[in-house]
């Protein structure tokens, strides 16, 4: 049997692993991607708790975290498309369209 | 032998994790997320959450990550020698501090609570997919719309932002 710490604490480890992506990392898309770790690291926890506190609100709420994760995904990657294609670089720390 | 399958998934998956972040070329961490994404549906199936397995498979690693590959080899990016952002290190002390309000915050909180009215043997007895979907269309029946209307509007925005638009120098010469 697995303790439920057990899966809390590698859902820990995977959020961390991806908020040190979105912070760090230079590419548009990698930090997308480190979000999409995020959201997963989220999903392990709640999964986990609806199997040991016996509810079945976790796995709706997951559910409905993956569906948020596939609109973010298309909307994001649009904006990308948009931005590649007015010759910006992808790179967040060159892409300042936003600043005055 | 669940202690087995979950000490692979879990290590395959955090390793996959560190790999999606560290790479270098964009591709390969396309190719590592995608290992995280099937490896932490095998958590899920040792939680008993067939449904959400499939769900994981079909959209996180076969729609999801279809649109990234996509996007990165249409773009074809060249990889950088600099892939970090350039003012990282101002980050990382931040980072590591919330990492460390997260593990505290970890460590404080209760892990015990009410049980819910799902049990195992319950759930188990008509499959997942059955206990999902009852609860889903009785006492989530408005977030399921809210939801449904979410991911209109997104399919709307995406295509709106990603067409083609049209030139303006041909409507001024009219």
């Amino acid at each position: 049997m697995v303790p439920l710490s057990a899966y809390v604490a590698v859902s820990a480890v995977l959020f961390i692993t991806g908020l040190l992506g979105v912070l760090i990392r230079r590419n548009f898309i990698i930090v997308l991607m480190s979000v999409e770790i995020m959201l997963n690291a989220a999903n392990i926890n709640l999964v986990a708790f609806s199997y040991y506190l016996e509810s079945m609100a976790g796995q709706l709420v997951a559910l409905f975290i993956i569906a948020i994760a596939a609109g973010e995904a298309a909307i994001g990657l649009a904006i990308i498309i948009v931005v590649f294609r007015g010759k910006i670089s992808t790179n967040v720390d060159e892409m300042n369209l936003l600043k005055w | 032998m669940v202690l087995v399958f979950f000490t692979y998934f879990a290590l395959v998956s955090i390793v996959a994790g560190v790999m999606t972040v560290a790479l270098k070329h964009p591709v390969h961490c396309g190719l590592a997320l995608l290992a995280l994404l099937l490896h932490v549906s095998g958590l899920f199936i040792l939680l008993n959450a067939e449904f959400l397995w499939a769900v994981q498979v079909i959209v996180y690693a076969g729609a999801i990550l279809v649109l990234y590959l996509f996007v990165l080899m249409l773009m074809n990016l060249k990889t950088d020698d600099r892939y970090l952002h350039s003012s990282y290190r101002y980050f990382l002390a931040p980072a590591a501090l919330g990492s460390v309000y997260v593990l505290s915050l970890l460590l404080r909180s209760p892990f015990a609570g009410a049980k819910g009215d799902a049990p195992t043997v319950a759930v188990l007895q008509d499959g997942d997919t059955y206990a999902v979907g009852i609860k889903m269309f009785s006492e989530y029946l408005l977030q399921f719309e809210i939801v449904g209307v979410f991911l209109l509007g997104a399919v709307i925005g995406a295509i709106v932002l990603a067409k083609t638009p049209k030139p303006i120098v041909e409507k001024r010469g009219r």
